[in-house]
C-alpha cells in the first residue's frame, strides 16, 4: 500500500491544463520532494492531494482510500502553507491546538500534545505569543506544529522555506530531513529549488507543463536525467549541439562543427542517425589541461573567463565554432601549472559515461 | 558652479524658500478655517444668552435646558437612536453577508449582484427616497407603526423608515466589510478547513474575528449615516414622525432660536464620538496579515 498514490490525474482551469495525465506513487514514510519551475503545476499537485482543488479527471489515494471529492478537512493530510497561514489572532498555543479542538480531542490531551509539539520544534514558552511577534523562522515552526501534532498519515509542504533567508534556509533543510526521520511521517514537499531537493529528498519528482517527467533518487535524477529539462533544470549542465554520425552499443557518435573528432555520448531517448541532437555533461567532469587525454571525450578551445568561488573554480571556454563549455576544478587538488587564465589554449576532456545525447 | 559665485541666487533660494512655505501653511489654515469656522460659530452660539442667534448676550447654557424640556426634541432623539440602531443591526448582518458572499464565492450573475448592491451609494437620495415612497404607498405596506415603550416613552416607528435606512446602509456595510476581506490572506481559510475545520467552524473561528474590524467600522457608518439622513426618512415617514434632524427642519420653520445650535451641537458631539470609538476599535488592527509578512 503507498502513502499516496495518483492515477491519471489531470486538472484543468479553463482552458489551461495545470496537472496533465499525472501519475505517481509515494511509499509509507518517503520524503519525497515535486521538483519544477514555477507554474510547472507542483503546487496544484499539492493542491489536489490536500484537497483544496478537485481534480477534473482521475483517482487519488491516500492510505489506500480513494478520496473522491472529499474536502480539505475530512482528508488525513495536514499542509504546511509556503507564508505559513498561521491565525494572526490566536495565539502560538491557539493555532497548534486549533486542528486537535476541530476532531474533538479531549482538553487535557490537547494541553500534552500542544506541548510536545511545541517542544519538537524547540518553541515551548512561546505558547502565549501571537504570530506577528515571531521572527520568519519561528513562524515557520509553528506551522509545523501546527501541522504535525495531528499526527496525520502525509504532511505537504508547500516551499515551506521559500520566505526564509539562505542561512537560516540551509539550517532548516537539516532540521527538518531530522525531524521527518524522528515522526516517521511521508512528506511530500514541493519546491523549485533543486539544491533543496538534492539534499533533503528519497525521491524527485521534476514537473515541467504539467507533466512528471521523471522521477528517482536524487543520484538518479543528477547523474541519469532522462530528458534535456531535467539535465538543465537540476544543476549546472554543458549543452553542445552536433549531429549524429554514428550509433553502437548504447553509444552516440556526434559531430561538433569544427572540432577534430565526434564526441562519444550515451543515447537516451530514441536518438536515429542524421539527426540533430544536444550532448549534455556536467562541469566537473570535465578535465582542463594543456594536450589531449588518451581517452575519453577530447575538445580543443579557449579559456574566455575564469570564475573563482573559493572551493573551486569554473572555466568558461570557447570551442571553435563559437560554443561554450563551462569546467570547475577543485581547488585543492590543482597544481599550480594547471591554473588557466582568460586566453589560454585549453583542451577539454570528459568521460563517455558521463555524457548523454538528447533528441530534441 | 559653486553658490559662493552666485551669492544672490541662494539668498534668493532661501527667501522663494521662506515665502512658499508661508504661504502653503496660510493655504492650509484658510481651508480649515473655511471648514470649521461655521461649526465653531454653530457650538460657540448654542451658548449665547439671547433669542438672536446672531448677537452675542453672554454666556448661557439655557438653550440646552430648552431643549431637554422640549418633549418632542427627546422623542425625536430616541426615534433617531432606535431607527439608527434597530436599522444598524439588520443593515450590518445583511451587508456582512453580502460582502463574504462577494468576495469568497463564485456564482450566476454575481457581477449584477456587485453592480447593484452599490447602487444606493450612487445614486441620489432624493431619487432613492422618492422609489421608497412611492414602493411603500403601491405595495400596501405603507407606513405602519412599530409601537414600543422605552424609557417610560411610547414610540411609534414606522417599519417604512427602518426599512428605507436598511435599504441604503447595506451597500455601506458590504463596502467596508468588502475592503476588509480583500485584504484577508484567503490562505488563513484553507488552513483551517486544512485542520479538520467544516465551512461553518472556518467562518466561526477564523472569518468572523478576522472580519470584525471591517464589521464595526461598517456597523459605525451605518449608524452615523442612519442618524444624520433627513431625506429619505423625510419621504418615507410619513406624517407625524420625527427623526432629530426631521424635527430640527420643522423648528426652523418656526424661527430659529439658539436651541437648534443646541440640538446641532448634541448631534455633532455624538459624531465625534462614534468617529473616536470606531478609531478605538481599529487601533492597532491595521492589517494584522501584513504582521505575518504576507
Amino acid at each position: 500500500m503507498y502513502a499516496v498514490e495518483l492515477k491519471e490525474v489531470s486538472k484543468h482551469f479553463g482552458s489551461v491544463t495545470a496537472v496533465n495525465r499525472l501519475s505517481l506513487r509515494i511509499a509509507d514514510g518517503e520524503f519525497f520532494s515535486l521538483l519544477g519551475p514555477s507554474g510547472c503545476g507542483k503546487t496544484t499537485t499539492l493542491r489536489l492531494i490536500a484537497g483544496f482543488e478537485m481534480p477534473s479527471a482521475g483517482e487519488i489515494f491516500i492510505g489506500g482510500n480513494e478520496q473522491g471529492y472529499l474536502p480539505a478537512n475530512r482528508r488525513p493530510v495536514n499542509t504546511v502553507f509556503q507564508h505559513y497561514a498561521l491565525f494572526p489572532h490566536m495565539s502560538v498555543a491557539q493555532n497548534v491546538a486549533f486542528g486537535l479542538e476541530m476532531s474533538g480531542v479531549p482538553r487535557r490531551e490537547i494541553q500534552r500534545r500542544v506541548g510536545e509539539a511545541l517542544e519538537m520544534v524547540h518553541l515551548s514558552g512561546l505558547g502565549n505569543r501571537k504570530p506577528g511577534q515571531l521572527s520568519g523562522g519561528q513562524q515557520q515552526r509553528v506551522a509545523l506544529a501546527r501541522a504535525l501534532v495531528n499526527r496525520p498519515k502525509v504532511l505537504l509542504l508547500d516551499e515551506p522555506l521559500g520566505a526564509l533567508d539562505l542561512k537560516l534556509r540551509k539550517a532548516m533543510q537539516v532540521e527538518l530531513k531530522a525531524l521527518q526521520h524522528q515522526v516517521g511521517i511521508t512528506f511530500i514537499y514541493v519546491t523549485h529549488d533543486q539544491e533543496e531537493a538534492l539534499t533533503m529528498s528519497d525521491r524527485i519528482g521534476v514537473m515541467h507543463k504539467g507533466s512528471l517527467l521523471q522521477v528517482g533518487s536524487p543520484q538518479e535524477v543528477y547523474e541519469a536525467p532522462q530528458t534535456r529539462f531535467v539535465s538543465d533544470f537540476i544543476g549546472d549542465t554543458n549543452h553542445l549541439d552536433g549531429l549524429v554520425t554514428g550509433l553502437a552499443n548504447g553509444e552516440a557518435a556526434v559531430q561538433i562543427r569544427g572540432a577534430q573528432q565526434p564526441v562519444r555520448a550515451l543515447t537516451v531517448n530514441g536518438v536515429r542517425l542524421g539527426q540533430q541532437v544536444t550532448v549534455a555533461f556536467r562541469p566537473e567532469k570535465v578535465l582542463l589541461d594543456r594536450q589531449a587525454q588518451p581517452d575519453g571525450n577530447t575538445l580543443a578551445g579557449r579559456v574566455v573567463d575564469v570564475v573563482y568561488t573559493g572551493s573551486s573554480t569554473t572555466y568558461l571556454v570557447r570551442l571553435q565554432d563559437g560554443q561554450q563549455v563551462m569546467a570547475r576544478q577543485q581547488n585543492a587538488a590543482v597544481s599550480p601549472q594547471m591554473r588557466f587564465q582568460s586566453g589560454d589554449l585549453v583542451t577539454l576532456s570528459w568521460p563517455v559515461h558521463a555524457c548523454k545525447a538528447f533528441a530534441e | 558652479m559653486s553658490a559662493r559665485s552666485f551669492p544672490r541666487s541662494s539668498t534668493w533660494a532661501r527667501w522663494s524658500a521662506r515665502l512658499s512655505s508661508f504661504s502653503l501653511s496660510s493655504y492650509g489654515f484658510l481651508s480649515y478655517l473655511f471648514l470649521y469656522l461655521p461649526i465653531l460659530i454653530l457650538v460657540v452660539f448654542s451658548f449665547n444668552d439671547s433669542r438672536s442667534v446672531t448677537q452675542w448676550a453672554g454666556f448661557s447654557t439655557r438653550w440646552y435646558g430648552e431643549m431637554l424640556a422640549d418633549d418632542q426634541v427627546i422623542l425625536a432623539l430616541w426615534n433617531s437612536l432606535f431607527v439608527a440602531g434597530v436599522s444598524t443591526l439588520i443593515s450590518t448582518v445583511l451587508g456582512t453577508l453580502a460582502a463574504v458572499a462577494m468576495e469568497r464565492y463564485r456564482f450566476a450573475g454575481r457581477l449584477a449582484v456587485d453592480a447593484l448592491l452599490y447602487l444606493p451609494i450612487i445614486i441620489p437620495d432624493i431619487a432613492m427616497a422618492i422609489m421608497l415612497l412611492i414602493f411603500f404607498n403601491q405595495s400596501g405596506l405603507g407606513f405602519e407603526p412599530w409601537r414600543l415603550e422605552l424609557f417610560g416613552l411610547r414610540l411609534a416607528v414606522p417599519y417604512s423608515v427602518i426599512i428605507g435606512h436598511v435599504a441604503f446602509n447595506i451597500s455601506f456595510v458590504a463596502v467596508v466589510v468588502r475592503a476588509r476581506l480583500a485584504q484577508m490572506d484567503p490562505t488563513l481559510e484553507e488552513a483551517a478547513s486544512d485542520l479538520y475545520a467544516n465551512s461553518w467552524q472556518t467562518f466561526w473561528r477564523v472569518t468572523l474575528p478576522l472580519m470584525m474590524p471591517g464589521i464595526v467600522g461598517g456597523a459605525l457608518l451605518a449608524f452615523t449615516l442612519s442618524l444624520d439622513d433627513f431625506v429619505i426618512t423625510f419621504f418615507t415617514s410619513g406624517a407625524g414622525f420625527n427623526t432629530l434632524p426631521v424635527r430640527v427642519f420643522g423648528m426652523i420653520k418656526k424661527g430659529v432660536t439658539p436651541k437648534i445650535n443646541a440640538v446641532s451641537t448634541l448631534m455633532l458631539a455624538f459624531s465625534l464620538l462614534l468617529v473616536f470609538v470606531s478609531l478605538f476599535a481599529r487601533r492597532g488592527e491595521k492589517n494584522p496579515a501584513g504582521e505575518l509578512g504576507v
